[in-house]
């Protein structure tokens, strides 16, 4: 009998625990499934209210074609967010295994130094440093250019990511370069062939958070990309939304969403592993 | 990089790599591309905003230098100080409501049971859609023709005319709300998770046998527990909401009536709107001081607790 009973009572919480999970959960996805649903709308029904959020009238990639007849169109921009985003994550691994590795084994000048001023990056604010950003740009001939936009970005990551490399680095026992260095492994090969595999799973976690950074990145893109041949996607969208190109077209704007989200959530669910890995690691410094 | 570094190695020895020498300087060489970086786009431009922010600086032609006359100015701008106190009231409100939203589901998903963390990778996904798809997205939802709020509430019978969520600033300022905490709430819900799964378990079992019941053991035990956790999320979220801007600018255009121009929107106006490059700067300090303050609260509040290592 008590034994029924506290069978029932734990079927009874399980029960009130797992509709609340499903609820919460269809809450947060659901704003995201019902743009991508309705991006597939003929371009007349993604003007009328999302009631229900899939098409009724047809399946259609109308959205997704109109987009691309916008200003340069959805692909141009596609394309800067691409180059973008995939030189930001490059960049930023290349120039923060080289400092983690850097910080992490050698003693020379102003080591530390060096170390406190990269991190204290993270104090300031990027927003009120615009200006003269835009101004050093233009003295360097990159203004309005991808690259500068790129330099900026690679910046904003590299007090997180040098943190993580260094950190990383540091995980690593002297033992294992000894032993490399007895086979006569010179500092290239010890870097690339040695070190590199054991660290990577930190590398990946710079890379994606560089990647989600600078792919969604706005406010410095709207500042300093100002020709619209360099827009990047967030910029591009904004001007559609703003009713740039005439009268706002939402089926547009829901296809552009679209295109914006699903990479990084494609990311995130491949690599959440080392998402969670990474936040841990800012967490518990 | 490599190149250089490989051409100056020195010929393999079996000595520890951390005898002196000059083997120890080519350190320099491999922090030397993130030194730079830093230089160009971090150190030169934070100098030249103090440098500016001394000047009258039009976008173009030639500029003045006014001493303090920027910061006068400030103290006079109304605009810039309800910015300033919009930005705060909408801080107080969002973290709240961040903390409100991820402090249960962080409880939620803290321990490994079934479908956990399928759960918890559902809260999450938002999080990692940008803040200005997130915005773009919502804009379209509160949109009161072509959008889901306003629409669905009139076939409900809910209101008997469509009723513009943007139109008025209390029910656009809690629209904002809904989407922030919507898309922040996953992040701040696993800061604290990390924070609640490191509190040894047996903490709570000892509390249980004493007969504590999980109100006691929430206040007495996981709360001082999760002192650095619990101020680590509250920066990032005030950090984070004195900076907001995507989304006020993304859904609001700072309207109705300019009632929600932030801090960021207002200097990001008078640089990049009005070309005062001199008393943007000057805002920027204010800023500036306002979030270095915050981080010296920050280290302050994370120091390791007294007597632990």
């Amino acid at each position: 009998m008590a034994q029924a009973i506290s069978a029932r009572g734990k079927f009874a919480a399980r029960l009130a625990r797992h509709s609340t999970g499903i609820i919460a959960s269809v809450l947060f996805v659901a704003p995201i499934v019902w743009t991508a649903l309705s991006a597939f709308k003929p371009a007349a029904e993604a003007r009328l209210p999302p009631l229900p959020p899939w098409p009724t009238t047809g399946f259609s990639l109308e959205n997704y074609a109109t987009l691309n007849s916008f200003g340069d169109g959805l692909w141009a921009s596609a394309q800067n967010s691409i180059y973008v985003s995939v030189m930001t994550v490059l960049l930023s691994v290349i120039v923060s295994v080289l400092a983690g590795y850097g910080f992490s084994r050698f003693r020379f000048p102003f080591k530390d130094l060096f170390f406190v001023l990269i991190l204290s990056t993270i104090m300031i604010p990027f927003q009120s440093i615009l200006t003269p950003i835009f101004l050093v740009l233009t003295k360097l001939g990159l203004h309005n250019t991808l690259t500068g936009l790129v330099g900026v970005y690679v910046t904003l990551q590299l007090p997180f990511s040098i943190f993580m490399m260094r950190n990383a680095f540091d995980a690593v026992p002297r033992e294992i370069e000894e032993a490399a260095r007895m086979d006569g492994a010179g500092n290239a090969t010890m870097l690339l062939k040695v070190m590199l595999p054991l660290v990577w799973p930190g590398v990946v976690t710079i890379a994606l958070f560089a990647f989600l950074g600078a792919w969604n990145e706005f406010l410095a893109a709207l500042v300093l990309m100002t020709a619209q041949s360099k827009f990047t996607l967030p910029v591009m969208m904004t001007a559609l939304q703003s009713g740039r190109f005439g009268a706002i077209d939402w089926g547009a704007v829901q296809a552009g969403v679209t295109v914006m989200m699903v990479p990084c959530l494609i990311l995130f669910l491949a690599l959440q592993r080392f998402y969670i890995r990474g936040l841990m690691a800012g967490a518990v410094k | 990089m490599t190149t250089i570094a490989a051409s100056t190695a020195a010929p393999p020895r079996a000595r520890k790599l951390v005898g002196a020498g000059r083997r120890q300087w080519i350190g320099l060489i491999y922090v030397a591309p993130a030194v730079a970086l830093v230089m160009v786009f971090f150190v030169i431009p934070l100098g030249m905003t103090a440098w500016m922010s001394l000047h009258n600086w039009p976008l173009m032609g030639e500029h003045a230098f006014i001493g303090l006359d920027n910061y006068w100015a400030i103290l006079r701008d109304t605009r810039f100080w309800n910015a300033l106190k919009f930005t705060g009231y909408y801080t107080v409100i969002v973290t709240i409501a961040i903390f409100a939203v991820a402090f249960p589901l962080a409880i939620f998903i803290e321990k490994p049971r079934p479908l956990t963390n399928l759960y918890r990778t559902f809260f999450f996904m938002p999080a990692v859609v940008g803040f200005a798809s997130a915005s773009l997205l919502w804009s379209w939802l509160l949109n009161v023709d072509s959008g889901l709020f306003s629409p669905a509430a009139y076939d409900l019978g809910l209101i008997d005319r469509k009723f513009n969520l943007l139109a008025t600033f209390q029910p656009a300022f809690w629209s904002i709300i809904a989407m922030v905490v919507w898309k922040v709430a996953g992040f701040t819900m696993i800061i604290l998770m990390t924070g609640l799964q490191s509190i040894p378990q047996d903490l709570q079992e000892a509390a249980v046998i004493d007969g504590a019941g999980p109100f006691a053991r929430f206040r007495a035990i996981t709360l001082p527990l999760m002192r650095r956790t619990l101020a680590l999320a509250l920066i990032l979220s005030v950090a984070g909401s004195i900076l907001a801007f995507d989304q006020f600018y993304i859904i609001l255009r700072g309207g109705p009536r300019n009632q929600t121009l932030t801090a960021v929107y207002w200097i990001f106006n008078q640089s990049f709107v009005s070309f005062k490059l001199g008393y943007g700067a000057a805002l920027s300090m204010v800023l500036l001081v306002i979030l270095v303050a915050l981080s010296l609260i920050q280290l302050w509040l994370l120091r390791k607790p007294e007597g632990l290592d």
